[in-house]
């Protein structure tokens, strides 16, 4: 049910593009105005997403520990997985952010009779939550080469290596491939998993089948109908030097790849995937464990009511005194 | 208790998800899974709101007419105050890698025992409430309304996870369960819904200084049982102050360690290795707890039960304070104290009058731990320890989840093991250190009435443990926490019969050599030790 919302709203979505460009020839609209607009929301969407978290405090320093502390100076701290410090902090970041450390530690417990529990290695979703990221952010990188006048260095070097299998023409890009596999891997997983599947919402299987639209319309423009990538190019640079134009020529594949994607921007910051952003300011990573040494200052910290020492005595002064125990008043 | 489950009965455990959407599903109460309800006494003693008479499996919890404002109310607040809250609604993106991560999933396989599935049951109310999307879309998005049923089930599944951070360490955000846990179980309070277990603590907390209630009298008269017992055992009569002023160092231990063996043989070796330095420290009747079931409850409780601590410690004048072994506590104190009711400039950095270490790691808060504390003795060569004392023991590791996951003492002690006990042997990696698993009866859920939850929920803990056991025989399970005390040996003997449960420093105890004793025949806990089982037979 929910896989198939899902598959039918990116359905529509298509079929919007190709009526609105081959019937109603909104070439204008679908070229221009829509991808636009939708920058325009991924960009202030990602802004307000962001002015919002940021407006909440840490109000305290609860780093999640995943290695020794800094104690004492002979036991061996795990400067990474328990930083006391800004470079480790950066260093743990890094590599989570970078190389999703903490989806590595993923493991798959298991129990057998006895009972038995055991658990055991599961890198696959590392992996191709991995193949994915990386393949879509090199695929978004090789894209650059429409926006500049001459394709830049780094862009060719990205695209010779990616292409570095020499095969196909033009060129098979290996992103393209991974990207695909990574995502159906994961729409996979999410449908074949009893647990996946009952925890899984629309609002997870429709990213997956848009960019999985994205792609296969990308793919489909590159290696079977041949784009006029010229006239791409000429859109695409008119797109960023604020002179938009709609050269003539460029096939109804294109105009659902753009809005595609144009939906995908629009939708994103209302969504899951603001884990973009959202990774880099969570408070059990992105804080040194140094509560001890140095204090974390609350901004909302008020005082509260307490018991006091002189309240407790008051209540228990005889019981005290009969017990051998100090006192303040006798 | 008499039908209750087996083993392998309970162990047999369905993992196939109902039928039914989650969300269309309402809870239900299995009995055995949930807690009693908050009494109104105990929620009038600290002044919270709606005390009154109320079962969580009747079907009217007498609530007050406005309550769901009071809930959405209360979320846009701490939307505001917390970051953690407000991120951890908006980007988990169910890829599921907390799901098999936390025990009470483990150990019922029920699905909203996921770490993921808990947040998203409180998520889902987030997006209907103050997501455009949700508002809109409704369930499209993910969204569904704030109903009685959604607050029983919050109640139900927040009272089913420990807070122990197991989920956070694997999710690729760092999100945490326990965070969201601790947030929902403060707004539940809004509307008087705790459990008497935790209630009840707290109000005892506060009024009397510990969670036990116990008076200032019967603290004395508890130690002094204790150091009737040491008397026997070394031949040493110990005689600690109470509410000393101008002792140079404040102890404060969980009041389970006063209270109830085996804590209590943590308590006498706390005692024996301060007596043996010649420690300048003294007991405080009226900060006479070092947990915080107020962390249980809401932010504000736990600071107000904590405040007692630097109150105490600037009133007798001491220079820091050692704090004793347990697990939450050590949560509040290193993440929480001193943002609280800091700075503490009226204390010192603690600094060891035996080695002279300086604790630079405690340079702002000036409370050191004391495995800390020991394990720079021993590194330090100040303690003569008899490992061969604990021969008859052949003991296993369990980090307790806060110390572990929220704070990284890991090392200290096992390296004062190592040097206390000649059999040591770790479970498997995937269940210690940062990985550890629960007790699965912590953040106030080791009540009696919730028995066959604490069973589960302990299962992956104990099954752990049932490994060494087989392979290497462990019988001893030690540890640095009190609920741990309390909870693993029930635990043990329904999972792994055989094995006891054992403080820190009771091993420590055992092993330490102390001047003048007698020459020791048994354990502190009065069983004979290794090579004189036989001189005892003769003697008798
Ligand atoms: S691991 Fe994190 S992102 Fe993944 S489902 Fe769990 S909470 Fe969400
Ligand atoms: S904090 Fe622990 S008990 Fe709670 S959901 Fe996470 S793993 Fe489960």
């Amino acid at each position: 049910m929910r896989v198939l919302v899902s598959f039918i709203a990116v359905l529509l979505l298509v079929v919007i593009a190709y009526a609105g460009v081959e019937a109603a020839n909104l070439r204008f609209l679908f070229g221009v105005i829509i991808p636009y607009a939708a920058f325009i929301i991924f960009v202030g969407g990602m802004i307000v997403r962001v002015l919002k978290w940021g407006s909440s405090p840490v109000p305290f320093r609860i780093p999640t520990t995943c290695g020794q502390e800094k104690s004492l100076p002979w036991i061996k701290q795990d400067k990474l997985e328990n930083p006391s410090g800004l470079l480790g902090v950066i260093g743990r970041m890094a590599l989570e952010v970078l190389f999703f450390r903490s989806l590595f530690r993923n493991l798959k417990t298991q129990l057998s009779d006895g009972p038995r529990l055991a658990y055991g290695e599961a890198k696959w979703l590392w992996l191709a939550g991995m193949a994915f990221h990386w393949s879509f952010l090199i695929v978004l990188i090789r894209h650059l080469r429409f926006f500049t006048e001459k394709v830049l260095v780094p862009i060719q070097m990205i695209e010779g290596l990616d292409s570095f299998l020499q095969v196909g023409a033009p060129l098979l890009y290996l992103t393209d491939l991974v990207l695909l596999a990574a995502v159906f891997y994961l729409f996979l997983r999410r449908i074949g998993i009893p647990q996946m599947r009952y925890l899984s919402l629309i609002n997870d299987y429709f990213p997956l089948f848009l960019i999985f639209g994205i792609a296969l319309t990308g793919v489909l423009m590159r290696y079977f109908t041949k784009t006029d990538i010229v006239s791409v190019k000429v859109l695409a640079m008119g797109l960023v030097s604020f002179k938009p134009a709609i050269p003539e020529g460029i096939g109804v594949l294109f105009y659902i790849h753009l809005f595609l994607l144009s939906a995908l921007l629009a939708y994103f910051p209302m969504s899951k995937l603001v884990h973009l952003g959202g990774v880099f300011l969570s408070p059990t990573r992105n804080l040194a464990n140094n509560n001890r040494m140095k204090r974390h200052v609350n901004p909302w910290n008020y005082p509260v009511h307490v018991h006091t020492y002189q309240e407790y005595e008051d209540d228990f002064r005889e019981k005290m005194k009969g017990a051998g125990i100090p006192v303040e008043k006798e | 208790m008499a039908k209750f489950p087996k083993p392998e009965e309970l162990s047999n455990i369905d993992f196939a998800p109902p039928r039914k959407g989650w969300m269309d599903l309402p809870v239900e109460f299995k009995p055995g899974m949930f807690c009693h309800g908050s009494k109104p006494k105990s929620l009038e003693a600290v002044g919270f709101p709606n005390p009154r008479d109320w079962k969580p499996a009747d079907a009217d919890w007498k609530l007050p007419e406005n309550w769901k404002e009071i809930i959405i109310e209360g979320i846009a607040e701490r939307l505001r105050k917390y970051r953690s809250f407000r991120l951890f609604m908006d980007i988990c993106v169910r890829c599921g890698a907390c799901a098999d991560k936390c025990h009470f999933f483990i150990g019922t396989g029920d699905p909203k025992n996921m770490p993921v599935l808990r947040a998203e049951l409180i998520r889902s109310v987030y997006r209907k409430e103050f997501t455009t999307a949700g508002k809109i879309l409704g369930k499209m998005a993910g969204a569904r309304e704030l109903t009685l049923d959604v607050l029983k089930e919050w109640w139900y599944y927040f009272y089913q996870c420990t807070e122990c951070r197991r989920c956070s360490v694997f999710c690729p955000y760092g999100i945490d369960q326990a965070e969201i846990t601790i947030i929902g179980r403060e707004l539940l309070n809004l509307l008087g819904l705790n459990i008497e277990w935790i209630a009840g603590p707290v109000a005892n907390c506060y009024m009397k200084g510990n969670h036990l209630g116990l008076e200032p009298h019967t603290i004395v008269g508890n130690l002094e049982y204790m150091l009737d017992d040491i008397e026997t055992i070394t031949g040493k009569r110990i005689k600690p102050t109470f509410n000393r002023k101008g002792a140079e160092i404040l102890f404060v231990t969980p009041s389970g360690d006063l209270f109830a063996d085996p804590g209590t043989y943590t308590a006498m070796g706390y005692m024996m290795l301060f007596e043996e330095l010649g420690l300048d420290y003294t007991w405080s009747t009226y900060a006479s707890e070092g947990g915080n079931f107020g962390f249980f409850t809401s932010n504000e409780m736990a600071k107000r039960l904590n405040a007692k601590l630097y109150a105490e410690a600037k009133r007798l004048g001491v220079k820091y304070i050692i704090g004793g072994e347990c697990g939450h506590m050590w949560r509040v104190i290193h993440q929480y104290m001193d943002t609280w009711q800091g700075p503490a400039d009226f204390l010192e950095v603690p600094k060891s009058p035996i080695t002279g270490t300086v604790f630079e790691n405690a340079r702002s808060t000036k409370m050191i731990h004391i495995a800390e504390f020991t394990a720079d003795l021993i590194k330090n060569n100040k303690l003569k320890l008899d490992a061969k004392r604990n021969d008859h023991l052949k003991v296993t590791w369990h980090d307790s989840c806060n110390t572990a996951r929220g704070m990284g003492i890991l090392e200290e002690p096992r390296y004062i093991l190592r040097n206390v006990v000649n059999n040591f042997f770790e479970m498997p990696e995937d269940t210690i250190r940062e990985k550890t698993f629960c007790c699965g009866s912590g953040s106030g859920l080791n009540a009696s009435e919730d028995t066959d939850l604490r069973m589960k929920g302990g299962l992956p803990r104990a099954n752990a443990v049932k490994f060494v056991h087989d392979r290497h025989g462990v019988n001893m399970l030690a540890n640095i926490c009190a609920i741990d005390r309390a909870t693993l040996p029930p635990l043990m003997d329904y999972w792994v019969p055989g094995v006891k449960v054992a403080g820190l420093h009771e091993l420590v105890a055992n092993a330490l050599v102390m001047k003048g004793e007698k020459e020791r025949t048994t354990d502190l806990r009065g069983e004979p030790l290794p090579g004189l089982e036989q001189k005892e037979e003769k003697a008798s």
